[in-house]
């Protein structure tokens, strides 16, 4: 689960982050207001859960109350799309409006889950302000990393010796340990599995503060968790993904036009690639999940129909806890509730598979049943419509 | 042989009082698994499917020389569960639960290097299907009846897609010794080549099908492994063509991140570890047959 940069930027503060004085505005007027008590120039950053806000015309620095004004109401309301989201983008509803910062150097620190060592992993590199991605590729050799031991937690020798690494001296050296310290305490406190400051800017004076903040979190762990659960912006998730969640199915909206009913997240990834490789392309991944009812799969037939692009429907299901002839009434009671009209081509497998059979067979409607995994996905490659041109 | 579960292995089901452990240890009886007792904390004393539950996991192993367990125990105590388990001195465990947190996990495998090598729970999963080693027994969630008794070992992250591949298989007659689901969480107990090492050693063992798929480092690490220690043939798939970078699967684990992880890369890294890698996820049987050299059923 993704937060948005003030919202990082506060929880970080509280525990020592140093990070420019700012405030939040869901409207011009309040930008004004915010830049107002700043004293200019402030710096407006759109609100989204996605990376290269700058590059896309989502920040900007402005020197008067009218400039504020005029690239707020730009801003507000619009989808800002960058290179890190889909062609649509994400939607700006919020604002954060803060002092310039004078900038000297930027540094790159990250914390990651490096599912390697399995153990907490600092990334950090002289070259900040560009992304992590492009930093590995480019100059490897500027990446300095460093793991903890979640026995002992972050040490203050390797605080130092980090800081060192990244060339800072004097008081900088303690306050890269604050910095640090704070970054890690946030991860480990909060379950977190992504802590970013890009950069992390020492300005002319010499001082070290957090220019920008990215937080992820374990969505595993949100049951213990209620202030980082409290934090979440559904405005920035895709509304089917949600409500899918709510009937117990895990779905991801993808550009293709055969959608997929699939139980099992391997067997759905597999089930996507061989309409792939048969020629299709897969309208979404779609997991039903362990022991799931009639109703479970009419609700995952509405998910699916929900994307105008679906012309026809893959059900795969390999029965394990799951029972073939419940998923089958469920297709059948789907096709009838939702006036269905679409091919929808069925495959079952495992547990109770003659009597699923026997109930997509015998219900008189025009479902497809395919024998294999192989032969289901060529039919629905098949049998959709022609797509218009 | 087989591996991780013999016949007469002694095994526990943490959380057997439950209603999904309950389930699940008495399809695993139905099958013949030697299930000697259950634990679930303040039911000690009572008895589930004719079998004694017990407060602790110590208590299981004084009373009935435990060896083995099923953990069915949900997201918030079973990374705890886990650890008492090793703490017994159990020699081998999975976990089925599917949400635990990543840290929590990250102290499990922490608490596991405490114990010297010879006293170390093997530990495979959470949010597995478990393992089968088919004709006798299996701990974990699936349909018994798809694997048919035989000489290739099957290693996957994805459950359904295990039974995908065992099915492939049954169809042309290729038999399972043992499969073992490592699970779809990015932190797990047993990796792909941990397992390996163990078809490797097994001597009823002859070849591996080993189910990857895109996210993290341990196809490649297995790919090396194969290519500088293994005499076995090993066949892979890798699911995940058709998956958008950034986006999680479905698994917590299944997301491509870095360089390396994605579908194809994984495929280029086994091909070039000398690995067979089927080229559809419906030629698994297929493709494990013709590295045996047997003939396809008619």
């Amino acid at each position: 689960m993704d937060i948005h940069e003030h919202q990082a930027k506060d929880v970080l503060k509280k525990i020592g982050m140093p990070v420019p004085r700012g405030g939040i505005a869901f409207a011009p007027e309040q930008a004004m207001h915010e830049a107002r008590k700043l004293g200019f120039p402030v710096v407006v950053k759109a609100q989204v859960h996605a990376g290269g806000r700058g590059a896309a015309g989502g920040v900007k620095l402005c020197k008067t109350e009218a400039e504020v004004s005029a690239f707020a109401l730009s801003l507000l309301g619009r989808n800002l799309v960058t290179k890190q989201t889909d062609a649509n983008g994400k939607p700006v509803h919020r604002l954060l409006i803060e002092e310039a910062t004078d900038i000297a150097q930027e540094i790159y620190l990250g914390l990651v889950l490096d599912r390697k060592s399995e153990r907490i992993m600092i990334v950090a590199s002289r070259e900040g302000g560009m992304e992590i991605e492009e930093l590995a590729e480019d100059q490897p050799d500027a990446l300095v990393r460093m793991v903890i031991d979640p026995a002992m937690g972050l040490l203050p020798f390797q605080s130092r010796e980090l800081a060192f690494k990244l060339g800072f001296t004097g008081k900088q050296v303690g306050q890269f340990a604050t910095v640090l310290r704070a970054c890690y305490r946030a991860f480990r406190d909060l379950d977190a599995t992504m802590v970013e400051i890009n950069p992390l800017v020492v300005t002319g004076t010499g001082d070290l503060i957090a220019l920008d903040a990215k937080m992820s979190f374990d969505t595993n762990a949100l049951f213990r968790r209620p202030e980082v659960a409290a934090l979440r912006d559904p405005g920035q998730e895709d509304p089917r993904e949600d409500a899918a969640a709510e009937h117990g199915l895990n779905y991801v909206g993808l550009d293709g036009d055969i959608g997929c009913i699939i139980n099992g997240a391997g067997l759905a990834m597999a089930t996507m690639d061989m309409i792939t490789l048969s020629g299709g392309q897969p309208a979404n991944f779609l997991d039903i999940g362990g022991g799931a009812s009639p109703e479970r799969v009419v609700a995952a037939f509405r998910t699916v129909l929900s994307d105008p692009n679906v012309s026809v429907v893959l059900v795969n299901i390999f029965a394990g806890i799951n029972r073939c002839d419940w998923v089958a009434s469920g297709v059948v009671q789907a096709y009838q509730e939702l006036n269905l009209s679409l091919p929808v081509v069925v495959r079952l497998a495992g547990t109770n598979v003659e009597e699923g059979r026997r109930i997509i067979d015998e219900s008189g409607l025009p479902l497809i049943s395919a024998e294999t995994l192989a032969e289901a996905a060529a039919t629905a490659v098949k049998v959709r419509p022609a797509m218009a041109a | 042989m087989s591996i991780l579960i013999q016949k007469d292995t002694r095994i526990i089901v943490q959380g057997m009082s439950g209603r999904i452990g309950q389930f699940h240890a008495e399809d695993m009886i139905k099958n013949g698994t030697n299930v000697v007792g259950g634990v679930t904390p303040g039911r000690g004393g009572e008895t589930v499917l004719g079998r004694p539950i017990f407060n602790t996991v110590a208590e299981a192993v004084e009373a009935v020389g435990a060896q083995a367990s099923l953990v069915f125990v949900p997201p918030p105590g079973a990374a705890d569960a886990i650890m008492e388990a090793a703490e017994a001195g159990l020699e081998f465990a999975v976990c089925v639960t599917d949400g635990i947190p990543s840290q929590d996990m990250m102290k499990v495998k922490r608490f596991l290097r405490r114990f010297p090598a010879a006293r170390k729970m093997r530990f495979i999963g959470p949010n597995c299907a478990g393992v089968i080693s088919p004709g006798k027994g299996f701990m974990g969630i699936m349909p018994p009846a798809i694997y048919l008794p035989g000489r290739v070992g099957i290693v996957g992250r994805s459950g359904t897609l295990g039974y995908e591949a065992a099915s492939q298989m049954k169809a042309l007659g290729i038999g399972v010794s043992t499969s073992v689901g490592i699970g779809g969480d990015p932190i797990n107990g047993s990796s792909f080549r941990d397992i390996l090492e163990l078809f490797e050693n097994d001597p009823e063992t002859d070849a591996v099908m080993m189910i990857g798929e895109i996210g993290g480092p341990q196809e490649a690490e297995a790919a090396a492994y194969a290519r500088d220690h293994m005499t076995k043939p090993v066949v892979a798939y890798i699911a995940g063509l058709s998956a958008p970078k950034g986006r999680k699967m479905g698994h917590a684990g299944a997301i491509i991140s870095a360089f390396g992880e994605s579908a194809q890369e994984k495929v280029e890294i086994l091909s070039a570890a000398g690995i067979t890698v089927a080229p559809t996820p419906s030629a698994m049987g297929e493709t494990i047959a013709k590295v045996l050299g047997v003939r396809q059923a008619a």
